[in-house]
């Protein structure tokens, strides 16, 4: 993956520039000069934005924050892949190293119904929140736990519940998707939950209260082409959604049943 | 208790004046609750625990964030862990060792009541986030496993792989989206705090920038609460997210909030070494690393051989050599240090000599690889992206770089500032962790402000200001929103020739070289010297294009970088202030023959508080004496 070539190389950027929400947006050309290979996209875009400011254009906005992988907020689609060729890495976690010396890249916004662009590259994913409010959580008062250790968790369940958990709501799941769909997102905060024991109590209405509200918020259903599995930066298997159906199932006839 | 500063400690026996202070604590009846509106700023560990248990008590909250969704604060990068006395591994761990690593790690400068407290709520820390559901490591047996951090000599850390803070973020944020969805918690994200409104001597309410439309507004509440982080990217280069910054803590030091200990900062002994000028940020490889790595460097200097040609006698283990019963988990400051004089002897490796390797050779032939790989594998992984290095074959280049931030605004036990109605919570205050925060503490300290102390502190003011609300058409108001449209057009209008991170890049290198991880007199009065000429120059050639009405990311950089120009100048003025060695403050000056920072308990033991007083004045200096009824003070030793 790593692509031979000078310390510093150049490249043609085609972004997609949108002055907000209401205006349509189209694609623009830039040079991108003299970037060092060990610079990250986001350093490349910081340098491209540098020289735009220095001859009064003006910047390219793009999200982002902690540039180290973890806070969800940096997204792009790279060249027709959310974050970018590489599996398991966010933008800001690709390096300039993996692309050639000359090489055309084609930089858009995460493109969903769901998630309105704000401006340029920067989205509105604000509806993965509102699925969280339906349910992401388990209620328990502040002051009102029992001690840590009171109930075991056996290490394999505790292991898996954390590879769900591991999701970063960055929402490339959905920009890879045909379908706009967030079941990877919903299904990795539904299966986190219902691994544990400290989920089971509201088991059965988080399932139902997160996908209705997955479904009122405009994302798509699930037709298993894995494209989610594939972009994931966090490496949420799909197998999580398989879960999910199954939990959603179980919990519409146990509802029925009641 | 000098100038008016007093701290309201609780009278009693240390184990006991949090257990009395709540009972003597004003309470706000349930039914009254909801009359009080309760403004939180910022949504990490601090802010979103903060939010949620006052909402689920009943009041009626405003929190704002700058991220485009709670859960994205940066608390949610921290890695390794977070301590608690539990003592679940039977190693001789209880409140009483926790508080006392924790004032001895901060190198006796920080509040022992404060200190007391927080070890005290620290075992139904993790109660509360188990019961929430987050993941923690677990032992075969189901049992919740632990690991060591530096300066303890017990097993107290939980952890969640390499994701602690994203864990405890997300049980938080869970609690936080719970009240949001039943409407006791009103979330404003991609918001911008720009001024703190203050009515009759209280803090009443703040002023906003909307970050997508650009409308400014103002918001009055009973209160307000400061969760807002620290001021590390006031060096440009630190492991802080992009947007991290002292803008919020700065207004409110400006409208009367006293600045605590600004030139206490901890530089990370763990981090990715600098790679070139273009660099955005700095990664942080968690302190947890060094529970099996090996920190070491050549004996030579300038040897420049691979790692692997370097035989084990030529090689310098040094954490282990200079503190054999700490070794490679010797303290932040103490550990940064060290690379520092193996660097400053030319036995600094990798291209710049900036560097020294963190190597797993041992632990990897004693364990196997499989078994780091279960303990840091997401670490690893990280490493490799970034550095195009596989540390499972050769050991991790590291260097020290700016991570935490001690000082903050001045709080009392209560988590009030000496401005009524401002508290302040986390990292954004003072109080906990004196010159050097421990490793696996913040976590610790941020869900303790949040979840514990504040609900239970916070009603002791409410109930005295009944009927005493901000109201957004005050003329206070009027005036911060004038004040901070003004600054708006003010950078607008500059057009100059340089870029906002250009002033940012040059005030950080400034910083590193004259107040980073060491300072002298003669080096902190060049940069006070040429900190007021660099912000001159900032406000007469900045470029900021577009408008306010628009999403305009340029110009929220802007506002947080002529902030960062500010309050570097207090920054090094308690420096200068400081003349002694202490945690993560090196003065030169000030140490022993073998290199260890030499404090001055004489004249030094106590709490600088700065108070700003007008634009082109130098702060004034507030002492609140450090006084240590239970710990004795002793010469920090690691040895």
């Amino acid at each position: 993956m790593i692509a031979p070539g000078p310390v510093k190389r150049n490249f043609k950027l085609r972004v997609w520039r949108q002055k907000n929400g209401q205006t349509p947006g189209r694609f623009a050309e830039y040079e991108a000069r003299e970037i060092p290979a060990d610079a990250s996209f986001l350093e490349m875009l910081d340098i491209v934005n540098e020289s735009l400011i220095t001859r009064n254009e003006e910047p390219i906005a793009f999200d982002h924050d902690c540039r180290e992988g973890i806070c969800g907020m940096c997204s792009l689609v790279i060249n027709g892949a959310p974050h970018g060729p590489n599996s398991a890495t966010t933008t800001c976690q690709l390096y300039m190293r993996h692309f050639a010396d000359g090489d055309t890249i084609v930089v858009e916004p995460f493109r969903a119904g769901a998630f309105p662009v704000l401006k340029d590259l920067i989205v509105n994913r604000s509806a993965l929140d509102r699925i969280q409010q339906a349910g992401g959580f388990v209620s328990v008062r502040t002051g009102a736990a029992q001690d840590a250790n009171a109930i075991p968790i056996p290490k394999p369940n505790a292991d898996r519940a954390m590879d769900a958990a591991a999701c970063i709501q960055c929402g490339a799941c959905v920009a890879a998707c045909p379908n706009a769909s967030a079941m990877l997102f919903l299904a990795a905060r539904v299966s986190h939950f219902s691994l544990l024991p400290q989920g089971q109590p509201e088991r059965t209405q988080r399932v139902r209260a997160m996908l209705a509200q997955h479904d009122a918020e405009g994302f798509g259903n699930c037709r298993n082409h894995y494209e989610c599995e594939a972009v994931c930066p966090a490496e949420i298997p799909a197998l999580f959604i398989a879960k999910l159906n199954r939990e959603y199932l179980m919990a519409e006839v146990k509802t029925a049943v009641e | 208790m000098s100038n008016g500063l007093d701290a309201h400690i609780p009278a009693g026996p240390i184990d006991k004046k949090w257990e009395l202070h709540k009972f003597e604590s004003k309470l706000i009846n349930p039914a009254n609750r909801r009359k009080y509106d309760i403004i939180i700023v910022g949504s990490g560990l601090a802010g979103a625990s903060a939010a949620a248990t006052l909402g689920e008590l009943g009041y009626r909250v405003k929190c704002f964030c700058y991220q485009d969704s709670p859960r994205r604060a940066h608390s949610i990068a921290a890695q390794g862990g977070i301590n608690a006395a539990k003592n679940y591994q039977n190693d001789g761990d209880s409140v009483h060792r926790l508080f006392y690593d924790t004032v001895k790690g901060g190198d006796f400068r920080s509040r022992e009541a404060n200190v007391y407290r927080l070890a005290e709520v620290s075992a139904a820390i993790i109660d509360q986030c188990v019961a929430q559901g987050v993941p923690f490591a677990r032992e075969y047996g189901g049992l919740l496993a632990n690991r060591s951090f530096g300066g303890a000599q017990v097993s107290r850390t939980f952890y969640a792989r390499g994701q602690t803070g994203q864990q405890l973020l997300l049980g938080a944020y869970g609690a936080l989206s719970k009240q949001i969805a039943e409407g006791t918690v009103e979330m404003f994200p991609r918001t911008e705090m720009l001024e703190v409104v203050v009515v009759d001597g209280h803090a009443k309410g703040i002023v906003v920038r909307d970050m997508v439309t650009g409308q400014v507004s103002s918001h009055a509440g009973d209160c307000v609460i400061l969760a807002t982080g620290g001021y590390g990217n006031v060096f440009y280069l630190s492991t802080n997210a992009k947007g991290c910054n002292v803008t919020a803590n700065w207004r409110a030091h400006k409208k009367g909030a006293f600045f605590a200990n600004p030139c206490y900062t901890q530089i990370h002994p763990t981090c990715i070494p600098v790679s070139g000028d273009y660099q955005s940020k700095l990664t942080l490889m968690s302190e947890s690393l060094r529970n099996d790595g090996r920190v070491w460097a050549p004996k030579k200097p300038g040897d420049k051989r691979p790692p692997g040609q370097i035989p084990e006698e030529e090689r310098d283990y040094y954490l282990e050599r200079k503190y054999p019963s700490y070794g490679n988990l010797a303290p932040r400051d103490i550990s940064s240090r060290a690379a520092k004089q193996v660097c400053d002897e030319g036995r600094g490796i990798g291209d710049t000599g900036l560097g020294v390797y963190l190597d797993f050779a041992d632990a990897i032939s004693r364990l196997s690889e499989d078994a780091i790989r279960e303990r840091y594998g997401n670490l690893f992984d990280m490493y490799h992206k970034i550095t195009n290095e596989n540390a499972y074959k050769v050991p991790m280049r590291i260097f020290p770089a700016v991570h935490y931030t001690m000082g903050g605004l001045w709080v009392d036990y209560n988590l009030m500032s000496n401005l009524p109605g401002l508290h302040v919570l986390g990292e954004a205050n003072f109080s906990d962790h004196g010159a050097n925060r421990l490793g696996a503490s913040a976590l610790m300290q941020g869900l303790a402000d949040g979840y514990f102390v504040l609900p239970n502190t916070i009603g002791g003011y409410l109930a005295t200001q009944t009927g005493k609300k901000g109201n957004v058409n005050s003329p206070e108001f009027k005036k911060a929103e004038e004040d901070v449209r003004d600054r708006t057009s003010r950078l607008l209008g500059i057009r100059g020739k340089k870029t906002v991170d250009y002033f940012h890049r040059e005030l950080g290198i400034l910083l590193w070289e004259k107040c980073g991880m060491a300072r002298n007199d003669a080096g902190l009065r060049d940069a006070l010297k040429r900190i007021p000429q660099l912000r001159q120059e900032f406000w007469e050639n900045v470029n900021v294009l577009g408008a306010n009405e628009e999403l305009n990311q340029s110009l929220e950089k802007a506002g947080r970088v002529a902030d960062f120009l500010e309050f570097a100048e207090l920054l090094c003025y308690d420096a200068l202030n400081r003349r002694e060695s202490c945690g993560g403050h090196f003065r030169e000056e000030f140490q022993t023959p073998d290199g260890e920072a030499k404090r001055n308990d004489e004249e030094f033991a106590y709490v600088a508080a700065w108070e700003h007083v007008g634009e082109n004045s130098p702060p004034q200096l507030h002492k609140e004496p450090l006084e240590f009824e239970t710990v004795h003070l002793a010469t920090r030793s690691y040895k």
